[in-house]
């Protein structure tokens, strides 16, 4: 069962829910799909992992056999390819490696080259199965990243740490979610960003709750957002010097603290029951 | 001598487009004759790679020099591979900058900016 964190900015509690979730079901996989920055390898520190390079195909032009007759150029619907003084340019870096221009070059002059953009690294810790995409800087897409790290198999409960925001690569990490966990700040903004992620499961129809982060005292936007809109409320986690201190020294609350244990087991007994209250339905 | 300007309207009243890939119409405009052709920019409308097109167009028209605020990267390979000069306009107006490229005021463009938007972008 695949549940997936979302939130609609950066730094509203993904990685540490996924990270504690992970902890507290003590046998889990842990992915983090954040691929432009992820840490959940931080707090997991997995000692023995492996990694492996991710490539996309990416066309290489054989100025020998080409005839300039822009069939590929013309088709190419990001203008990857440019026929300039007798050859053919290749902007790798727009490509989106659809392999069209090599299927339909009548000569058969276009191949195609792997081109690294990152790596995937698995690793085991204490149960958990670490799971962890790296995009190189620089490269604008981790969607091919997801999807390596997400096509393998799991068993027993995974907990996806998505990348911020509603865009493409968060649309790819939620795709075969059985469930998303929305993580609300509780502020104005951070209702705001609820909203956005909350449109984007709907239209994903995924059965979803919220966990509110930083709760102090007092009104929380985030809350009465979610009472409004009918969103399950799955836990309130405090704005509280000792989570932050742990979490700032890369330490798993679950583990290190007991009330956090709590906090996070009730978390982790809820989502089961809600998935499994989903799957039912 | 062929030039190309990247242009808001189909006139030479209009100024010049601050954008290049993405300018509603282009002027070819000849110095010896003083023809002036307005097409429109196909790639204007683009999902990706509007400098690469619309610089592959403008090296179909054998023009020799384009006039623009700025341009991209990705273009400007495309137009230095053809030999194409890049000058830089200076102000909005079309027929200033016209002149001024005449009377050899405009300078070559320096500053290639890396593009606006995402590199690979993928989905």
């Amino acid at each position: 069962m695949k549940i997936a964190v979302v939130s609609g900015k950066g730094g509203t509690g993904k990685t540490l829910v996924a990270v504690n979730l992970a902890a507290a079901a003590r046998r889990a996989v842990y992915i983090d799909c954040d691929v432009e920055e992820p840490n959940g390898h931080l707090f997991f520190k997995p000692g023995d992992a492996k990694s492996r390079e991710v490539t996309v195909p990416i066309p290489s032009v054989d100025a020998s056999r080409c005839t300039g007759c822009r069939i590929c150029t013309e088709f190419c619907k990001f203008n990857a390819l440019a026929y300039v003084d007798n050859s053919v340019q290749v902007f790798a870096e727009i490509c989106h490696s659809c392999g069209g221009c090599a299927l339909l070059c009548p000569e058969q002059a276009i191949t195609e080259q792997a081109y690294s953009i990152g790596r995937v690294q698995r690793g085991t810790l204490d149960g958990v199965d670490v799971w962890s995409g790296f995009l190189n800087p620089g490269e604008p897409s981790g969607v091919p990243i997801i999807r390596e790290l997400l096509q393998e198999e799991t068993k027993g409960p995974c907990f996806i740490d998505c990348p911020p925001g509603s865009a493409c690569a968060v649309m790819e990490t939620i795709q075969e979610a059985d469930y998303c966990i929305l993580v609300a700040e509780p502020t104005i903004f951070g209702v705001h960003n609820l909203r956005i992620v909350h449109e984007l499961v709907q239209l994903f129809a995924k059965p979803h709750g919220a966990v509110l982060n930083k709760c102090l005292a007092g009104d929380n936007p985030a809350e009465a957002y979610c009472r409004e809109q009918g969103i399950e409320i799955l836990a309130k986690i405090p704005l509280a010097q000792d989570l932050g201190q742990i979490t700032a020294n890369a330490g798993i609350a679950a583990r290190e603290d007991g009330k956090y244990r709590e906090l996070f087991c009730r978390l982790l007994d809820r989502v089961m029951e809600e998935v499994r209250q989903c799957s039912n339905s | 001598m062929k030039l190309a300007v990247p242009v808001d309207g189909s006139s030479m009243q209009t100024s010049v487009c601050q954008s290049f890939g993405r300018a509603p119409y282009f002027l070819i405009y000849d110095t010896e004759t003083e023809e002036a052709r307005f097409f429109k920019n196909d790639a204007a409308a683009a999902q990706g790679g509007a400098g690469i097109r619309a610089a592959q167009w403008i090296v179909d028209q054998d023009v020799q020099a384009l006039l623009t605020p700025r341009c991209g990267n990705n273009a400007a390979l495309v137009l230095q591979a053809a030999n194409i000069k890049i000058y830089k306009t200076q102000g909005d107006s079309l027929e200033e900058n016209i002149r001024a490229f005449a009377t050899e005021e405009l300078p070559v463009l320096k500053d290639i900016h890396p593009g606006f938007h995402h590199r690979r972008g993928r989905f």
